[in-house]
């Protein structure tokens, strides 16, 4: 038996989280620079450093990925699955650990890096492809497919600027689609595009994957991981939970994530959080019903418990967001309704109410994050992913047998038919 | 079948090999960063030639005709003494300038594909050719206009003259591009330096304007030894002082070694904090 296409041994990645300084340095506020004048100083003076905590995105991984293997990686947002491609693809170094890879690698954690906006779609695809690899000779010959794949031709000579999104993405996704490398990481790419381009993208990888090379994939959308690979990993708080069969790991990872509803409380949260307040508790109702199960033809709300450490004189908003393995379907935020809270010390109860949503049967789960009003989406107060889940009753059209349900599709709207 | 070993890098080492297999890269980098630039524009590359033109024309008529501010050798035009300055002193500004940003400019890519990232800098310093190939056909212009005649010792001394330009401006840029990715002070500092170093530089002056116990104090920027080489062999100013343009080619080669050994102590953390 030959060795495996990828070793990874012990591999660890941690990354230092400063609590203070909530904003990266290009998006400094000048209020922050100010803040900053004033506390660097008096730092330097009390020798008080900022609070760093180390956080581990990727613990003790240990992985043998064999030749022709196609794997999903999936996980919760903030599990550790890009930081294992970003160290997959050397963009970032690990802490500690190795990894030996056989094979020519590509990575394509975007579409399109480093199209420059003005230059045209001809000179995009040699810059784009040279950057993801490939030489030019190799470019020169495949530049007729790429083109006709990508289907912008009568534009090529135009700058990108002037794209239409779709076309954008076409041409990127093109150039990367005819990389051949032996080994080939990918990052939520698929998540572009309109449909058609999707499924043509999806049928590519599929090729791709057909000739023995070996394809890491990271996707919220489980419908494309299960179409495409063969196996899984899956990824929680930067270790590894299961490897095995697709079907096996995907299976244990939508039981697991409807159980973790207990105590929101002491929950780890997985990105970083000011924590002046913490969601403590979240619960889903149709308006004025306790049944367990929605009906999404009535009005539903989403009812929160808010733990403040201190009554809280700024304003704060909320968002939150219904979503299917990892898959965002609805946003709710009140900002959107211009409406902002003041949190009292203790227990705060805000309520968001919503139109029938239409959602088909099946088990959602609810992402939410409080903000300050006005700061941006850059400090949250608290903020966390698939903090409740919930389950939708069946639809079940008038004259039908059959039920709808997420498998189907994931809104169901009421319709009539007609011909001529 | 090829082998990579992906671990925490720990000694600072050079793998010349990958560089050179990046080559290509190297190329098309550079390739983007001229076809850009002068997009948009009316007039193009023209602005690499009226740049350092205006330039020339106000150190002449405000240092030169008010100041006066001359050449140390009456026999030597002022216009093209400064033009000689400028020539090199921009390259050199412009390239330090460029690849300080060159890797925040660069950030989408830097935080999405693998490169050996020491391509950033150097290709800004490279790009920097461009504009002085379009500036020397101005200085050719002022050579024929003032009729001064290029010997083959000059022509061949451009050579030396631009590689200690290079060096020095891509060890510089090395140097800043990192500390840029952490701070980015270094994009409010960059220019302000460039200014002051217009002025510690002897592109407006000839060096003999310093006392000469104290000049060695000069050649300790390299572009005083690059600046100075040229005037000499191009318009016969004064001999090259050897031991003194020494100490500007030995500063160059130590900003050069230092600014890639910093660059390489901090390539492996670019993609986290930038």
């Amino acid at each position: 038996m030959s060795k495996p296409v990828i070793e990874i041994k012990n591999l660890s990645k941690s990354y230092m989280i400063g609590h203070e300084s909530k904003a990266a340095p290009g998006t400094l506020t000048l209020r922050d620079s100010i803040a900053g004048i004033v506390k660097k100083p008096l730092e330097l003076l009390t020798g008080h450093k900022l609070k760093k905590e180390k956080f581990w995105a990727l613990k003790g991984i240990n992985l043998e990925i064999n030749q022709g293997d196609v794997v999903g990686i999936i996980g919760r947002n903030g599990s550790g699955k890009s930081t294992m491609l970003k160290v997959l693809s050397r963009i970032v170094e690990p802490t500690s650990g190795e990894i030996i890879m056989r094979g020519k690698t590509a990575s394509l954690l975007e579409v399109g890096t480093g199209f420059h906006p003005e230059l045209t779609g001809r000179e995009n695809i040699y810059f784009n492809g040279s950057i993801l690899g490939m030489k030019k000779k190799e470019i020169d010959a495949k530049f007729d497919e790429i083109v006709a794949f990508s289907e912008v031709e009568k534009f090529l000579d135009t700058p990108v600027k002037f794209y239409s999104s779709g076309m954008y993405v076409r041409l990127a996704f093109s150039v990367a689609a005819h990389l051949e490398p032996d080994i080939l990481i990918v990052d939520e790419v698929l998540a572009v595009g309109d449909a058609a381009f999707q499924k043509k993208c999806l049928g590519k990888m599929k090729d791709v994957a057909g000739q023995g090379r070996t394809v890491l994939f990271v996707s919220h959308n489980m419908a494309s991981v299960k179409t495409l690979c063969s196996k899984a990993i899956w990824l929680d708080q930067g270790k590894i939970i299961n490897f095995g069969d697709i079907n096996d790991v995907t299976d244990h990872y939508s039981r697991s994530s409807i159980v973790d509803d207990s105590s929101l409380k002491e929950r780890p949260r997985t990105t970083p959080i000011s924590g002046e307040a913490k969601i403590v508790e979240i619960a889903v109702a149709n308006t004025g019903s306790q049944s367990q199960t929605i009906d999404s033809t009535k009005p539903t709300s989403i009812n929160f418990i808010i733990n403040s450490k201190s009554n809280i004189n700024s304003e704060v908003i909320l968002h939150t967001r219904i979503t299917t393995s990892g898959q965002p379907i609805l946003s709710f935020s009140s900002e959107f309704t211009s409406k902002t809270f003041k949190l009292k010390k203790g227990n705060n109860a805000i309520r968001c109410n919503i139109e029938p949503t239409n959602l088909s049967g099946g088990v959602y789960s609810i992402d939410c994050s409080i903000l300050f009003a006005g700061t941006g989406l850059i400090s949250h107060i608290d903020e966390i992913y698939d903090a409740k889940t919930f389950t939708v009753k069946d639809v079940k059209p008038q004259y039908s047998d059959t039920y709808i349900t997420q498998r189907e599709a994931v809104y169901y709207a009421g319709h009539t038919w007609t011909q001529g | 079948m090829q082998e990579l070993i992906i671990k925490p890098s720990k000694k600072l080492s050079i793998n010349f090999k990958e560089l050179f297999a990046y080559h290509e890269l190297f190329f098309y980098f550079a390739w983007r960063d001229v076809k850009v630039r002068y997009k948009q524009t009316s007039i193009g590359v023209i602005w690499a030639i009226l740049q350092p033109f205006t330039q020339m024309v106000v150190f002449t008529v405000f240092f030169n005709k008010a100041a006066g501010i001359g050449t140390g050798n009456p026999a030597v035009p002022y216009a093209i003494f400064s033009f000689t300055g400028l020539l090199f002193w921009n390259f050199f500004s412009q390239s330090v300038t460029r690849a300080s940003n060159s890797l925040v400019d660069n950030q989408s890519v830097v935080t999405k594909v693998y490169f050996p990232r020491i391509l950033l800098p150097l290709t800004s310093t490279f790009v920097g050719l461009i504009d002085f190939a379009f500036a020397f056909i101005v200085f050719i212009g002022l050579m024929v206009f003032f009729r001064v005649s290029p010997t083959i010792n000059s022509v061949l001394l451009l050579i030396p003259a631009l590689l200690i330009t290079f060096i020095a401006a891509s060890g510089i840029g090395m140097f800043l591009s990192a500390i840029n990715v952490k701070y980015r002070d270094v994009k409010q500092a960059v220019p302000f330096l460039i200014q002051v170093g217009l002025f510690v530089t002897p592109v407006i002056y000839p060096v003999t304007a310093i006392p000469q116990k104290y000049q060695w104090i000069l050649y300790l920027n390299p572009m005083t030894g690059v600046i100075n080489m040229m005037r000499s062999s191009f318009l016969d100013t004064a001999p090259i002082n050897w031991p003194l343009t020494g100490i500007s080619i030995a500063v160059a080669l130590l900003s050069f070694i230092l600014g890639v050994i910093y660059f390489k102590s901090k390539e492996r953390e670019f993609a986290d904090i930038i």
